[in-house]
């Protein structure tokens, strides 16, 4: 083999110093095997070189957390000796380039990123983020995304429970596919991707390794420019069957006792899960590639090194174990073949037939590079000034139909979100719900990002994000307790991205800390850029909470005859509103300011209410205000309303539609309204009675009035119809 | 009631149903691996939801070849009783025990929604409602179109063995109650003993309020009372 150049490591996406920096641990030239090994390792998708600085500052610990970042996914206690497992990741360059597959595969590494650590998957979430609707590719987009990510939950008989989708026209030419994975186990039974003592049997199981996805990890460290589609071939084919074989036999072969360590093979394939198990034992490893199961014949070490071929496992075995496995795996019918073995040397070591082909040190491939990339100072804005005049029902029907507040029962009807048995709330509330199976106790969980907020204001979004995590789960009456987070940016080594990433970061440590929610897994998505224009900010983030008792689950549909109360005050936020994008045009301004303090205050109060039994309903307010909240609780009950504004101090535009945080809509039965507004009082909550749910209208003074139905059908109409091909972006 | 739910890789419905069976009937059922080659004694054989061997080729092709199929076949022939939910169903019309096809949805998606369903006939399967009652199961499928020719399906009707229909909130037949295309609304047919039973809907999915509905609970404990 000849040895390589600066130019080859360049070609590699590696910098001549970075190459520089791979001779100084070698004391040699890398070989090109060598090359392509350390390229897979040190790039941003698998090295966090850009991020970790930052990443650092994040609250990661806390009395429930039981593993942080670093494993394949957190682990939080539940109590009862229950632990949940979660995490949430990106897929967004192979799902841009082919929307099915791309998508597919992305659920399928979460899941694996779950169950690798031992837990049943119990729940799916994704957020989704699509380009303009009137942009060309977006309806074949939006198609396929979703198909890809039903088809493969689907299979795998793992309920898909909720999750966002939004629409910008910075998402034009690189969308978003966040997929989280949830899963439950036994505090006892967790495994770690940790490779164990040196002798330990490195297993192989699994699909076979196929030429598929070779540099895909290379892929998501780069942006886009035209032609992307031309990189096909570095998207992954997901079998999901092949995967739910897989899942059950690894459950089934943990639950013996001979599996010391297991990691899957995700980005990077083989090279990743082989180093990362090996550095956290602070051990060697060493494989035999001839062995590794193949479907294509004559791949080099390095192709089989860098394979991302799907539905594939790395563990290590108790010695001796390797025929217990093997008799799991063949009868699930899959492959599981020992590639290698354990050693006392810190280093990797390849061989193919005998013949050294890579011999690297574990600790520089596995600990990668950081680096404090230049982060420009970034963007905050004034409030922008917003027509508030001449609002009417037909403003309220205008938001309630647009792409980013229409029904999203399109998409979510096309996911199995009821296997498993034991799904309380399906997509469509504030937080799904789902029960851990077998008990009165369940989990609530939710996925939550406001673009446009983090665009005009990175750390002010990233806090909203997380608050508004924290309204949904409160509204289910669930008790928050930790977070993930899949963080989306454009290139790091433009310093206006890179400063919107710090500044995000900052925000989600600042919300994380005062609501009490560590950061306990996460990813990052950096290169989400084509020809140098790169998305908005999108800290992605993703939330779980506990419910003592499934009877005392907070829902969105009220009774008919019961009070609306609102819970927080109005004032009226327009600036950086979807009222003022989707009425008047305008976009921009400042977010809404949030107030820590009083989003955990009023969370807090309003758990009481609902695990006490005394809500009768309850919807956090958000994106479109006030309004569009209590339009949502009618729609799900099939109930009017009508309500007053309490004062005449703001004008019905700010009233209705402003999107102040740290606010909540409350159903409550005529005999729970004076202790509800009593104990407001007491406990410092600004509650006031704006009216009553009930007939078949809703009546908004100042506004008019419309039928429930009405709203009902346009608020149902325009994803359908613009899948149809019918209706464009505006409705 | 003894029952048996036949396990096949890849169905993944096998727990919820097994689980509906304890709780809606006070006895769990033995789960029977697809490689089996006989069933123990039992009064019902369940074949549940899922994606057998990956739905490869069709939904349920490759399970009806599947070696306790043959076991299953016998039974049935015995008058042992059989239900197929999803792609149990699937299974059964691709063994032929019940007639007809499931094919892919008339709308290509996948639909995962509450069906409002019609019961009518006089099987045992459905022994816990009068026939005309409206009740609410969830369907999960994308292959659940069901169709038959012109004279299977006159037999089907005249024989009274179409005993679930997908029907609107006033319990009629029409396009927007069909989930999937299916001829004539049909989400359940039994075979000509009335001991074998193949629906879309899952039941399973439907035994408690917290789940948003308790008809599954009725359906498994008349089957139950019925069955023993």
């Amino acid at each position: 083999m000849s040895t390589p150049t600066v130019n080859d490591a360049e070609r590699l996406g590696l910098s001549a110093d970075e190459y520089r920096q791979i001779i100084a641990h070698l004391g040699r030239p890398p070989n090109p095997t060598e090359l392509g090994v350390f390229s897979a390792m040190w790039n941003e998708h698998c090295s966090y070189k850009s991020s970790r600085r930052w990443l650092r500052m994040l609250p990661t610990s806390g009395d429930q957390v039981i593993h942080g970042p670093g494993e394949n996914a957190g682990v939080v206690d539940v109590g009862d000796g229950w632990a949940v497992v979660f995490k949430m990741e990106s897929h967004n360059h192979p799902s841009f380039i082919e929307p099915y597959q791309g998508a597919a595969t992305g659920v399928g590494g979460i899941l694996r990123d779950v169950f690798t650590m031992g837990a049943r998957p119990v729940a799916i979430l994704n957020s989704l983020r699509f380009g303009d609707p009137d942009h060309a590719k977006t309806r074949h987009l939006v198609g396929g995304v979703v198909g890809g990510i039903g088809g493969y939950g689907n299979c795998m008989g793992i309920p898909t429970v909720g999750g966002e989708c939004a629409f910008d026209p910075g998402y034009n030419g690189n969308i978003l596919v966040n997929a989280m994975a949830v899963g439950l186990v036994r505090r006892e039974q967790i495994f770690l991707a940790n490779a164990g003592q040196p002798g330990n049997p490195v297993l192989y199981v699994g699909a076979r390794t196929g030429r598929d996805g070779i540099h895909g990890a290379s892929m998501a460290s780069a942006g886009f420019s035209d032609g992307a589609e031309a990189r096909r071939p570095t998207v992954q084919i997901g079998d999901p069957f092949m995967e739910k074989l897989l899942l059950e036999a690894c459950l089934e072969l943990m639950a013996t006792g001979v599996v010391i360590g297991i990691q899957d093979m995700g980005a990077a394939g083989l090279t990743s899960s082989s180093v990362e198990m090996a550095a956290r034992a602070e051990v060697g490893i060493r494989l035999d590639l001839e062995r590794v199961p193949v479907r294509d014949a004559g791949m080099t070490p390095l192709e089989l090194m860098l394979s991302e071929s799907q539905e594939r496992m790395l563990m290590t075995l108790r010695p001796g174990a390797e025929a217990d496995a093997a008799a799991v795996f063949r009868k699930w019918g899959l492959d599981a073949v020992v590639i290698g073995e354990v050693t006392d040397t810190g280093r990797l070591e390849l061989a193919m037939h005998g013949d050294a082909v890579a011999d690297l040190p574990i600790g520089p491939l596995a600990e990668g590079l950081v680096y404090d990339r230049p982060a420009a100072e970034p963007p905050s804005s004034e409030p922008a000034p917003v027509p508030d005049r001449s609002a009417t029902v037909d403003t309220l029907l205008a938001l309630i139909g647009s792409p980013n507040l229409a029904s999203r029962e399109w998409i979510w009807e096309q996911y199995d979100h009821g296997v498993m048995g034991d799904t309380i709330t399906p997509p469509g509330s504030d937080a799904a719900v789902v029960r851990i199976h077998g008990t009165d106790r369940a989990l609530a969980l939710t996925a939550d990002c406001t673009p446009r907020y983090c665009e005009a204001d990175p750390r002010l979004g990233a806090i909203q994000a997380i608050a508004e995590s924290y309204r949904n789960l409160s509204a289910a009456g669930a008790r928050p307790l930790a977070a993930t987070d899949c963080l989306n940016f454009g290139s790091p080594e433009d310093p206006v991205v890179m400063g919107t990433f710090k500044a995000a970061v900052e925000g989600l440590s600042e919300a994380c800390r005062a609501l009490g929610m560590p950061i306990v897994s996460g990813n990052v998505s950096f290169y989400n850029e084509t020809d140098n224009c790169p998305i908005p900010p999108t800290p992605q983030v993703g939330t779980v909470g506990l419910i003592e008792h499934v009877a005392r689950t907070g829902t969105m549909a009220p009774s008919p005859g019961t009070s609306v109360l609102l819970v927080g005050n109005a004032e009226g936020h327009l600036s950086c509103s979807l009222y003022a994008r989707e009425i008047h045009g305008l976009t921009g301004g400042a977010p809404p300011p949030v107030d820590l303090d009083a989003e955990r205050r009023h969370g807090e109060w309003i758990r009481e209410q609902v695990s006490g039994g005394r809500a009768d309903a309850c919807h956090d307010i958000s994106d479109g205000g006030l309004a569009v909240a209590l339009t949502e609780m009618c729609i799900a009950a099939g109930t009017g309303a009508s309500v007053q504004p309490p004062d005449e101090k703001l004008s019905p535009a700010c009233f209705y539609f402003g999107e102040d945080q740290a606010r909540y809509l409350l159903a409550a039965r005529s005999e729970q309204v004076d202790g509800i507004l009593r104990a407001a009082v007491e406990d410092g909550i600004p509650v006031r009675m704006l009216g009553r749910f009930g007939g078949r209208e809703l009546q908004l003074a100042s506004l008019g009035s419309v039928a429930v139905d009405t709203l009902r059908r346009r608020h149902a109409g325009w994803f359908p119809s613009y899948m149809n091909g019918n209706t464009g972006g505006t409705g | 009631m003894k029952a048996v739910v036949v396990v096949f890789p890849g169905s993944n419905c096998d727990r919820d149903v097994a689980v509906a069976l304890a709780r809606c009937t006070g006895c769990a059922p033995i789960l029977v691996w697809h490689g089996a080659t006989s069933l123990p004694p039992c009064d019902l054989v369940v074949l549940p939801g899922g994606f057998s061997y990956g739905d490869y080729l069709r939904a349920g092709a490759i399970a009806a070849h599947s070696p306790i199929m043959r076991s299953v076949r016998e039974a049935a022939a015995r008058g042992i009783a059989v239900l197929g939910i999803c792609n149990g169903f699937q299974i059964l019309t691709e063994t032929g025990l019940l007639p007809g096809a499931l094919v892919r949805n008339a709308g290509l998606r996948f639909v995962c929604r509450p069906v409002d369903l019609r019961v009518e006939g006089d099987s045992p399967f459905l022994a816990g409602f009068t026939p005309g009652e409206c009740i609410r199961f969830p369907v999960a499928h994308m292959e659940g179109n069901y169709q038959a020719d012109p004279e299977t399906l006159a037999g089907l009707e005249a024989e009274g063995r179409i005993v679930l229909r997908y029907v609107d909130a006033n319990g009629g037949v029409t396009e927007a109650s069909n989930p999937n295309g299916s001829v004539a609304g049909i989400a359940g047919i039994t075979s000509a003993s009335r001991r074998i039973f193949g629906l879309m809907p899952h039941p399973e999915r439907v035994i408690g309020d917290e789940l948003g509905g308790s008809d599954g609970r009725r359906f498994f404990a008349a089957v139950a009372d019925a069955l023993a």
